[in-house]
């Protein structure tokens, strides 16, 4: 009997591991703009959101093959995020950071309605068929227990690895890595050692518009495509806090702690904690270690 | 008895230790200046006063009260003020409304009474308004009144956080670095003003100083720093004929 | 042009300036008081929902706009006072020591409900005092959707998704949540909240706030007391959109956490934000546009080609779009702007340009280092 609450247990983690890898990959997108320019992006779900549609316009509508049509999406979606950066946060660069915070949640809004004004998209829920069959397998000899893992789930936590350790290649083993790093330290610095900051800033936004994609395809099984699948976005906040908001392997553990912690709430803890779990955790993080937990606690200096 | 008194004052930052047994005393009336090259603690100490750091060994005492505990919004209204060294002031406020925070600590309206904006609050007020009126003389800021500070060159900027420190009516007034970022006249200005203070306005004057003829022209006394340890005290002549200092600041 | 000779301290206290001030807000409050006597029952709503948006903005305008500290979560503080009013006006709530269940009259309803809500303020200001910028605003939002699901779930007291029904008010024979009656009601709350809010604005504890706005670190050197000031200025704030939350419900008649949602607090904060941070008209003008640009879209509609029209999500597109434009073209909002088009008539023909002109900014960071 123990063994059975053990395993349904570890059941929920490999659930909640799964949900939180896209928190992580959600909030990854959150970090890196926020390290680089120092917003935070409230529309980085829409992001996923405008990912996931495209995912599903090439793989469903045009029938290209589900490996073409994730990669295309995701490359379409870095030049939307460049485009996106040109077009609404350069003019305000500068401006204090809430305002900017304003600029992406008017994205946001815009973005959500446009893709239901978008024919083929629309207000309804779509589907993406994946080469993923969503049984599970058995994870453990039978005679041990039942412990599965479908291969949804696995894909998830597959490509959340591959992302975070392309990335973090890019960003210690690359010129424009370190270029990158170097203006999120500081702006006006790296101006005058002739990083052009603003196409850089272009860049990271494309890269998280990216990451989002990539969040968005991997989440669409799971659950459907809809315009208003962004607020997801909205759990990758605890995410990002726990981890320290400014640090790219924080959003990963946070990620994943937000998912488990969730999935183990909606389990365990009668109905409605699901929903208020995560941000219950960030609350309590905020007021205990607003630095996160890989956060360094810092001081104004005068 | 002196008015000020540092013993020991030590507060390490992970290890650094920014500054390191440091001892001195402002005696009431005196200009007290601290000096020392970049990264001497110089600013550390005066956030140590106005208790933004706290400190991780030592002792301050203030007219005979022990300030090394109080919160630090309470400092103000114990008679320390202080300007910082890359202004902070209210920007998108006018100088009379700077002014008049300055005038904060003496405040004893309350909220609701506020709200109503009842008769003792406006009287309150008036009166504010009245001790603001003479730092606006003093400082001949009458100009800027209801300018806005984001609107004001840098120099004005620095007199009007200078009065804003005297709008609180100290007795020790805390001035980093004064004359940074102002060009000869203004530093001329600026230490005349400093002379006022210290004999018009009875107040006792520590800062922080970078240029020798402000510092030799204006203080009595000259503490200097180098790596948060004490390395020279003494009259401004002594102090710039001692061989350690010569040596911390053009090296050997 | 108008030369002001100062001839008296009281000259910077009074709230009317100069004589121009008489005349404009005088001609203002004969308008918004002879309203309902020429305008039609649906007019008279429309504007009754102008009155207690721009309540819950002035709420959040103190402490968005005046003390620096955003909040996300102000639908949170809406809601409580919302529900405060209709669960003390229902069916009556027991109390200790009473046999029956006591119904509040409004007099006592309503202000509790503020009081109520300002109480939530503390209960989250406090804890996240010590936050600032984007975190805080991060706290707020977190604590905003777990007062949604309190609403939701909490059903013996807010009858959870089947909804709460509000009672209408009486004065007498007169129904006070309706009508006329109503319009007076809420306008006169208004005008309450924003002598109010003036009268703060021009007193230590505003100038307070505002230096907490501007520089927490010398605000404290000054004197201000960090903490005590934030909450403060949190308790206002919370208390004020609670006191337009209980005037909301009677609005509403009906009410469901689906009202009190974060879409909520973010269009409370582009309220404030395209009516014109800092300032108080920014917050009635804000109410305008909010209310105002559903209706200007559904006037539009007639005008536009039929596919244009009839898609769905338009609204919410031109509300977005607006607030970009707005934080990109004018950072100060319809005031702003405002305050422009004034300047250039006073000036006329020498206005310049410059007079407004923003210098070119780089990136200060918020970060703290």
């Amino acid at each position: 009997m123990r063994e059975a609450t053990l395993f349904e247990f570890l059941q929920l983690v490999i659930g909640g591991v799964s949900i939180g890898c896209i928190y992580a990959l959600v909030a990854l997108g959150f970090v890196l703009i926020y390290k680089a320019t120092e917003v935070v992006n409230f529309a980085q779900g829409e992001l996923m959101m405008l990912g996931a549609f495209l995912a599903y316009t090439f793989i469903s509508i045009l029938g290209w093959n589900y490996w073409v049509g994730a990669g295309a999406a995701i490359v379409c979606m870095f030049f939307a995020g460049n485009l996106i950066d040109r077009i609404f946060l350069r003019p305000v660069l500068g401006q204090p950071q809430f305002s900017i915070v304003m600029v992406t949640i008017g994205f946001g809004y815009m973005a959500r309605s446009a893709a239901g004004m978008v024919p083929g998209w629309g207000t309804e829920t779509h589907a993406i068929s994946t080469p993923f069959s969503s049984e599970g397998m058995q994870l453990l000899p039978e005679t041990m227990g039942s412990l599965v893992i479908s291969q949804t789930d696995l894909s998830v936590i597959v490509a959340t690895i591959i992302f975070c350790a392309a990335l973090y290649a890019f960003f210690t083993h690359t010129r424009l890595g370190v270029a990158m790093q170097a203006s999120s330290q500081n702006q006006l610095a790296s101006y005058y050692m002739g990083i052009p900051v603003k196409s850089v800033f272009s860049m990271i936004w494309g890269i998280s518009a990216a990451v989002a994609a990539a969040a968005g395809i991997l989440l669409a099984p799971t659950t459907l495509i809809d315009t208003s699948m962004g607020f997801i976005g909205l759990k990758a906040f605890p995410a990002a806090v726990l981890g320290g908001f400014g640090s790219i392997p924080g959003a990963v553990v946070g990620g994943l702690i937000i998912g488990i912690i969730e999935t183990l709430a909606g389990f365990y803890l009668p109905p409605g904690f699901k929903n208020v779990a995560a941000y219950v955790v960030l609350l309590i993080v905020l007021v205990v270690r607003p630095q996160g937990l890989f956060g360094q606690k810092t001081g104004k200096r005068v | 008895m002196s008015l000020f008194k540092a013993e020991n004052l030590a507060v390490n930052f992970g290890g650094v230790k920014a500054v390191d047994g440091v001892n001195f005393e402002i005696e009431q009336g005196q200009c007290f200046t601290i000096i020392g090259p970049n990264g001497a603690g110089k600013t550390t100490i005066f956030n140590l006063i106005s208790r933004i750091y706290d400190s991780t060994e030592g002792k301050m005492t203030f007219g005979g009260q022990d300030i090394t505990t109080v919160p630090p919004h309470a400092i103000a209204s114990l008679g320390i003020a202080r300007t910082f060294q890359n202004i902070e002031l209210f920007e998108h406020a006018s100088v009379l409304q700077n002014l008049l925070v300055g005038r904060h600590c003496h405040s004893k309206t309350g909220l609701f009474s506020e709200l109503a904006f009842l008769p003792p609050v406006r009287r309150a007020e008036l009166a504010h308004r009245e001790k603001v009126e003479e730092v606006i003389d003093f400082l001949d800021l009458q100009h800027y009144r209801d300018s806005l500070i984001m609107n004001l060159p840098y120099g004005v900027r620095k007199v009007v956080e200078l009065g804003r420190a005297l709008c609180t009516k100290p007795k020790l007034i805390l001035l980093d670095e004064p004359s940074s970022g102002l060009n000869v006249e203004e530093t001329q200005d600026m230490a005349f003003w400093i002379d006022d203070i210290k004999k018009d306005l009875g107040i006792t004057v520590l800062m922080v100083e970078h240029d020798m003829g402000l510092v030799s022209e204006v203080s009595d006394q000259v503490l200097v720093l180098n790596y948060g340890r004490m390395l020279a005290y003494g009259s401004p002549q002594e102090v710039q004929n001692d061989p350690e200092v010569i040596k911390a600041y053009l090296g050997e | 042009m108008r030369f002001l000779f100062k001839t008296d301290y009281d000259q910077d206290i009074r709230l009317a300036k100069h004589s121009g001030y008489y005349w404009s807000y005088g001609i203002l409050l004969v308008v918004v008081f002879g309203a309902p006597f020429l305008l039609e029952g649906y007019y008279i709503g429309q504007m009754t929902q102008l009155y207690i948006m721009a309540i819950a903005g002035v709420g959040l305008m103190l402490l968005a706009g005046y003390t620096g500290l955003v909040s996300l979560g102000h639908a949170a503080f809406f809601g409580i006072g919302a529900y405060t009013e209709a669960v003390l006006t229902g069916n009556g709530v027991p109390l200790p020591f009473l046999d029956e269940p006591v119904v509040f009259s409004f007099f006592l309803s309503i202000p509790l409900a503020a009081v109520f809500a300002a109480i939530a303020g503390v209960v989250i200001g406090v804890p996240v005092l010590r936050l600032t910028g984007i975190y805080l605003a991060i706290a707020t939002f977190a604590f905003a959707i777990v007062i949604e699901e309190v609403l939701s779930r909490w059903e013996s007291v807010t009858n959870g998704y089947s909804g709460l029904i509000v009672e209408p008010l009486y004065l007498g024979d007169v129904e006070l949540s309706d009508g006329s009656a109503f319009y007076f009601l809420c306008l006169g709350v208004l005008l309450v909240v924003i002598l109010m809010s003036l009268n703060l604005l021009r007193s230590p504890t505003g100038r307070a706030m505002m230096a907490i706005r501007d520089s927490e670190i010398s605000a404290q050197s000054m004197g201000v007391n960090l903490a005590r000031t934030k909450t403060t200025a949190f308790a206002l704030s919370a208390g004020i959109t609670g006191l337009a939350g209980a005037l909301f419900a009677h609005k509403l008649g009906f009410l469901s956490p689906e009202s009190f949602t974060v879409l909520q607090s973010i269009e409370l904060l582009i309220l404030v934000v395209v009516g014109g941070i800092g300032s108080i008209h920014g917050a009635i003008f804000g109410a305008i546009f909010v209310l105002a640009l559903p209706q200007g879209l559904a006037i539009l509609k007639d005008y536009l080609p039929v596919e244009i029209a009839e898609t769905p999500g338009m609204e919410p597109f031109i509300f977005g779009l607006i607030l970009v434009l707005v934080i990109i073209f004018e950072p100060y909002g319809i005031y702003g702007r405002w305050l422009k088009v004034k300047h250039y008539f006073q000036m006329f023909p020498v206005y310049k340009k410059a007079t407004f002109k923003r210098q070119k900014a780089y990136m200060k960071s918020e970060r703290l280092k």
